[in-house]
C-alpha cells in the first residue's frame, strides 16, 4: 500500500493503513493526540477541528489520504507553552465548563484571528457557528475571541 | 497501537505517599464528618487531605467533574478553611469507593451536601497543625494561628505547614466542638473563587476525558444494538465485516432482562485495533432483529394517548380546599393543554469508558457521574464481588444525568472478559441519541376558574408521563415522589382551592433524568398557564405572578399532607420561603428593565420564576421574532438566590450555560419514534443551540446571602422555556403550548389566528 506522508505539529509522519481513515482517528488512536475530540463524525459539531495548512478543518470528515504532503496542527501543537493568545484569553475569561469541545473552539478561533485579527460580533458568530458547546459557553467564547484579538501570537 | 495509561495513577491514592506525610484519614476525622459523608467503613482510611513534608497539599475530589466546577470548588473550601495557599494544592480524583461517602454527582447536591464536611476537614487539619507548632515552640496553642500555608506565632515567628507534618500527625484528633471555623469575612477563596483546576490542561488539549483513557494492549469496541427497545437478535451476517483490516473479533453481547436498569442493552459487538476499523466493520454487519413489544411506539399516537389521560380525573397528589365545588359554581374558566417531547442528553462526549478484566478483577476508567454504581453494576453483570472492581473517574465531557447510568462501563467490562484484553467502548453520536436514557415525554392539563380580577378561585393541574421508575420496575406507570416534587406538588401560589393530579403512562424507551428533570415540563406548563391567566385578565405578568405568590410566608407541605421530598433536604434546614422567590422576581424585573420595555413589533420580554434544587430563580427573556418565525434572544436576565455562593464566577457560568441548554430544548429539542425506533441520530436532526441561536448574553444577578448553599447546576434550566413562550405571546399573540417552539409551529399558529 502506498505510504502517505505529512507533518503533525512539525514532525514528519507516514501512514500505510486504510487511506480512507479519518484524520481524527489517526490522530487519536495512532498518535495518541487525544486533544482532538470526536463529537459527531459528520462535520456538524467542530470538536475535531485542527489546522490543515493553517486552515480550520474538521478532522472527522477529512481522510488521511487527503492530507498527503500537508502540515497539520492540533491543539497540542498550537503553541509551545500553551501561550497562544487564544489559549491565554480562554483562561482569562474562564471560558471552559466541561472543556470537551474547547480544543476545537480554540483551533477555530485561532484560525479566525489569523485571517481577521479584529473580527466583529457577526464575524465571530459566523466563524464559530460550526462549533457546538453543549455546556453553553458561547458568550465567553465571543468574549475570549475579543480579548485575544488585539494580541500577537 | 497501544497507548500509555495516564489517568489516575497518582501514588497518593494508592497509599504509597512519601515518608512522613500527614494524612487526614477518615478515622482521624471527627464523627460529624463521617456521619455527613455516610461512610460505611469508618475504620477504613478514607483520605481527603494529605500534606507532604515539602508543603504540597493533596486534596481529594470525590465528586465527578462534568463542567460544574465541583472538582475545583470543594477542594477550594478545604484549602480556605485550612488557610492554605491555593498554588500549593494538588487535587486528585478519587476512584469509586464507599470510604469517600456518596459520590453520585447528580441532583445539584455536591455543594449543599459537602460544604460543611469539607470545611471540617480543613478546620481539623488546621487545628492539628496549630497544636503541632505550639508543641514545637513550647507555647500555648492560642498564640499560634494558620496564615497562608504557615503557622504564625503572635510574636511574629512562623513555620511552614510542611515542616510540621510529623508533629501534626502525632496530635490527637480534635473533637468537632474544639474546631474554630472561619467567619465569612476571613474567607479568602470562598465567595471569591480560584481558576478551575483543569483550566490549562483543557486549553492545551492535555485534559483526559473518558474517551481519551488508554491502557497498553487496549482494543476498541462498537456495538450494534436493537433499534427498538427490547428487540431480540434473530441472526447476523459478519462475513464482510470480518474482512475489514484491523478487526479482531465479532461477537454477541447478551442483552440484559427487563427492567434494564443500568445493565447493557446487548447487541453485536465488533472488536478492532482502532475506532475506525470497528466502525467500518459495523457498517458492513447485516443484523436481523425481532422488534418485540415496543415496535408499535409512535410519538404522534403516544402524544394523543397522554393527552387523553390528562383530560380525565387522575390520582390526586396534592389537595387544598375543594376545587370541584368551586368549578361547579360556574363562572369564567380557562383551560390549556401542554406537551413536552422526549429529549436526549447529547453531551459532547458520548458515553465512554475503558475496562480491563484480569485475574478475576476489573479496573475501569470512565467518564462517570457515579463510580460506585458503576462498581455495583459491573459486579452484578460479572458475578464478582464489588471489592474486586476499581472504577477510576476521568473528566466528563458533559454529563447532564446520562453518565450517572453506567451501562456503557458494564459493556466494556463484559467485553474485556470475553476477549481477554482491555476494551475501550465507543458510542458514536448515533448510538448516543438512539439509545439514550431519554428525558421523558409529558402531557399536562391546566384549568382555573377566575374572579373579577382574573385571580384563580380554583386551580387544577394534571400531568402524565412515563416515569423514571419504569427503568427499574417494568410495571411502574405513575410518577415517583421525587418527580412530583419537581415543580408539581410544590406550586407555591396562595390559592384557596388547588388540586394536583398524576396519571399513568407506560414507557417504550429507557427513561432517565436530564438536567433539572421533571421541572422542565412542570414548569413549562405552570409558568405558561400563569402567563395565560394574566393575559386573560389584562394584567402585568409579574404583578399577577406576585399576586398569586401572595405575602411572604413559609409553605408547610407536611401540614397540608403533601408528599414533598424537598430535594432530599429537611424543610427546617431548607424551608420553602415565598419571600425569597418574590425577591428574585423583583430583582429580575428591575435589572431587565421590565417596566420600561413595552412589547413592540417583533419584540417582547417574557417572564418565569421557579424554585428548584432549593434555589430560587427568576428569568426575563428579551425575544425577537422575524417574519419567518425565527426567534433570537439578544438578552436574558437571571436573578438567583442559591444561599451562600462559594464560587461566584462558576455559578454565573452555570446559569449562562443553563440558559443555552434550555434554549435548545425550548426551540429545537424533539426526540420522536416511529415503528418503535428513534428517528433522530445526530446533530443534523437533533440540533442543539449554536452560538448564533443561543441567547447572545445572559446576565446573572446573584443575591448576596449567608443562607445554606443550594443547587446551581440545574435550577437555571426550568424557567427559560416558559419565559420564551411567554415572550413570544407578548410579541405576537401566538401561544405555543407544545415544545419545541419551531418556526413552522409559529407560522401555522399565526395563520390560524389570522
Amino acid at each position: 500500500m502506498k505510504k502517505i506522508s505529512f507533518k503533525v505539529n512539525g514532525s514528519s509522519h507516514t501512514f500505510d493503513g486504510d487511506p480512507q481513515m479519518p484524520l481524527l482517528w489517526y490522530l487519536r488512536d495512532v498518535l495518541q493526540l487525544t486533544g482532538t475530540k470526536y463529537g459527531c463524525g459528520i462535520g456538524f459539531c467542530g470538536a475535531c477541528t485542527v489546522h490543515v495548512n493553517g486552515e480550520a478543518t474538521r478532522s472527522c470528515v477529512t481522510t488521511v489520504q487527503s492530507v498527503e504532503g500537508k502540515d497539520i496542527v492540533t491543539i497540542e501543537g498550537l503553541s509551545a507553552h500553551g501561550d497562544h493568545p487564544v489559549q491565554e484569553a480562554w483562561e482569562e475569561c474562564a471560558v471552559p465548563q466541561c472543556g470537551y469541545c474547547q480544543g476545537g473552539q480554540i483551533m477555530q478561533a485561532a484560525a479566525l484571528l489569523k485571517e481577521k485579527p479584529k473580527p466583529t460580533d457577526n464575524e465571530i458568530d459566523d466563524a464559530m457557528q460550526g462549533n457546538i458547546c453543549r455546556c453553553g459557553t458561547y458568550q465567553r467564547i465571543r468574549q475570549g475571541v475579543k480579548v485575544a484579538s488585539g494580541r500577537k501570537s | 497501537m497501544s497507548g500509555v495509561m495516564i489517568v489516575n495513577r497518582r501514588d497518593f491514592l494508592k497509599g504509597t505517599f512519601s515518608v512522613g506525610t500527614f494524612i487526614l484519614f477518615a478515622r482521624f476525622l471527627p464523627r460529624a464528618v463521617l456521619d455527613a459523608l455516610a461512610v460505611e467503613n469508618a475504620w477504613y482510611p478514607g483520605v481527603f487531605l494529605g500534606i507532604e513534608p515539602d508543603g504540597t497539599i493533596i486534596i481529594v475530589a470525590h465528586r465527578s467533574e462534568m463542567g460544574s466546577g465541583i472538582r475545583t470548588a470543594l477542594p477550594m473550601v478545604v484549602a480556605d478553611e485550612l488557610d492554605a495557599d491555593w498554588t500549593r494544592i494538588k487535587v486528585e480524583q478519587a476512584p469509586g469507593d464507599p470510604k469517600f461517602g456518596d459520590q453520585n454527582t447528580d441532583g445539584s447536591k455536591s455543594m449543599r451536601d459537602f460544604y460543611e464536611p469539607m470545611r471540617t476537614v480543613g478546620a481539623t487539619a488546621r487545628l492539628m497543625l496549630e497544636r503541632a507548632a505550639a508543641v514545637k515552640w513550647g507555647v500555648p496553642v492560642g498564640q499560634c494561628q494558620a496564615r497562608n500555608h504557615r503557622i504564625v506565632h503572635s510574636d511574629g515567628r512562623s513555620v511552614g505547614f510542611g515542616e510540621l507534618v510529623s508533629l501534626a500527625a502525632k496530635q490527637p484528633v480534635p473533637d468537632v466542638k474544639e474546631l474554630r471555623y472561619k467567619s465569612p469575612n476571613e474567607f479568602k477563596y470562598v465567595g471569591h473563587g480560584v481558576p478551575m483546576v483543569d483550566l490549562t490542561d483543557i486549553c492545551t488539549g492535555k485534559a483526559i476525558f473518558g474517551i481519551d483513557a488508554s491502557v497498553p494492549g487496549m482494543v476498541y469496541a462498537s456495538i450494534e444494538r436493537s433499534p427498538v427497545l427490547g428487540g431480540k437478535l434473530i441472526s447476523y451476517d459478519d462475513r464482510e465485516a470480518i474482512k475489514v483490516k484491523g478487526v479482531i473479533r465479532i461477537l454477541v453481547l447478551e442483552p440484559s432482562a427487563e427492567p434494564y436498569g443500568f445493565q447493557p442493552l446487548g447487541g453485536v459487538a465488533v472488536i478492532a485495533d482502532s475506532t475506525w476499523s470497528a466502525l467500518e466493520a459495523r457498517r458492513k454487519l447485516k443484523v436481523l432483529w425481532e422488534p418485540g413489544e415496543n415496535k408499535g411506539f409512535e410519538s404522534k399516537a403516544f402524544k394523543e394517548s397522554l393527552l387523553a389521560t390528562v383530560r380525565q380525573p387522575q390520582k390526586v397528589v396534592r389537595n387544598i380546599g375543594d376545587v370541584d365545588a368551586e368549578f361547579a359554581k360556574g363562572g369564567k374558566a380557562i383551560e390549556a393543554e401542554y406537551y413536552v417531547p422526549h429529549l436526549a442528553h447529547a453531551s459532547m462526549e458520548p458515553p465512554a469508558a475503558v475496562a480491563e478484566y484480569k485475574n478475576g478483577k476489573v479496573t475501569a476508567w470512565a467518564a462517570v457521574q457515579d463510580p460506585q454504581t458503576a462498581q455495583n453494576e459491573i459486579a452484578k453483570a460479572l458475578g464478582i464481588d464489588k471489592k474486586l472492581i476499581t472504577c477510576h473517574v476521568t473528566l466528563l465531557g458533559g454529563g447532564f444525568g446520562r453518565k450517572s447510568k453506567p451501562d456503557y462501563i458494564v459493556e466494556a467490562a463484559l467485553l474485556s472478559k470475553k476477549v481477554g484484553m482491555p476494551v475501550k467502548i465507543f458510542w458514536s453520536r448515533e448510538d448516543d441519541i438512539r439509545h439514550d436514557y431519554f428525558h421523558t415525554v409529558a402531557a399536562l392539563y391546566m384549568k382555573a376558574t377566575v374572579d373579577a380580577k382574573g385571580r384563580p378561585t380554583a386551580w387544577l393541574q394534571r400531568c402524565a408521563f412515563p416515569p423514571i421508575g419504569s427503568t427499574f420496575d417494568s410495571t411502574a406507570r405513575y410518577a415517583g415522589d421525587g418527580e412530583m416534587a419537581q415543580g408539581w406538588v410544590d406550586v407555591p401560589f396562595d390559592l384557596a382551592n388547588l388540586r394536583a393530579e398524576n396519571g399513568p403512562a407506560k414507557n417504550h424507551v429507557r427513561i432517565g433524568w436530564l438536567r433539572s428533570v421533571s421541572n422542565i415540563y412542570h414548569t413549562f406548563a405552570v409558568q405558561s398557564f400563569v402567563d395565560e391567566l394574566a393575559a386573560a385578565a389584562g394584567r402585568d405578568r409579574i404583578e399577577f405572578f406576585l399576586d398569586l405568590l401572595g405575602s411572604p410566608r413559609t409553605i408547610d407541605f407536611t401540614k397540608e399532607g403533601t408528599v414533598n421530598p424537598n430535594y432530599g433536604k429537611p424543610f427546617d434546614l431548607y424551608p420553602w420561603e415565598t419571600g425569597r422567590l418574590r425577591h428574585v422576581v423583583e430583582v429580575v424585573a428591575e435589572q431587565s428593565g421590565w417596566a420600561k420595555i413595552k412589547p413592540g413589533k417583533g419584540r417582547a420580554l417574557g417572564f418565569a420564576a421557579h424554585r428548584s434544587f432549593l434555589t430560587y430563580v427568576a428569568v426575563v427573556v428579551d425575544l425577537r421574532i422575524d417574519g419567518r418565525g425565527k426567534i433570537t434572544i439578544p438578552r436574558v436576565d437571571v436573578a438567583v438566590d442559591a444561599g451562600r455562593v462559594i464560587h461566584p464566577d462558576i455559578v454565573k457560568s452555570q446559569f449562562e450555560g443553563a440558559a443555552v441548554f434550555a434554549t435548545s430544548l425550548a426551540l429545537m429539542g424533539n426526540i420522536t419514534a416511529a415503528n418503535g425506533q428513534i428517528q433522530q441520530s445526530n446533530f443534523h436532526d437533533y440540533p442543539v443551540a449554536r452560538i448564533t441561536e443561543a441567547p447572545f448574553k445572559t446576565y446573572v444577578h446573584l443575591i448576596a446571602s449567608e443562607g445554606r448553599p443550594a443547587g446551581v447546576g440545574e435550577p437555571g434550566v426550568p424557567p427559560i422555556a416558559p419565559a420564551i413562550a411567554n415572550a413570544l405571546f407578548a410579541a405576537t399573540g401566538v401561544r405555543i403550548r407544545a415544545l419545541p417552539i419551531t418556526p413552522d409551529k409559529i407560522l401555522a399558529a399565526k395563520k390560524e389566528k389570522a
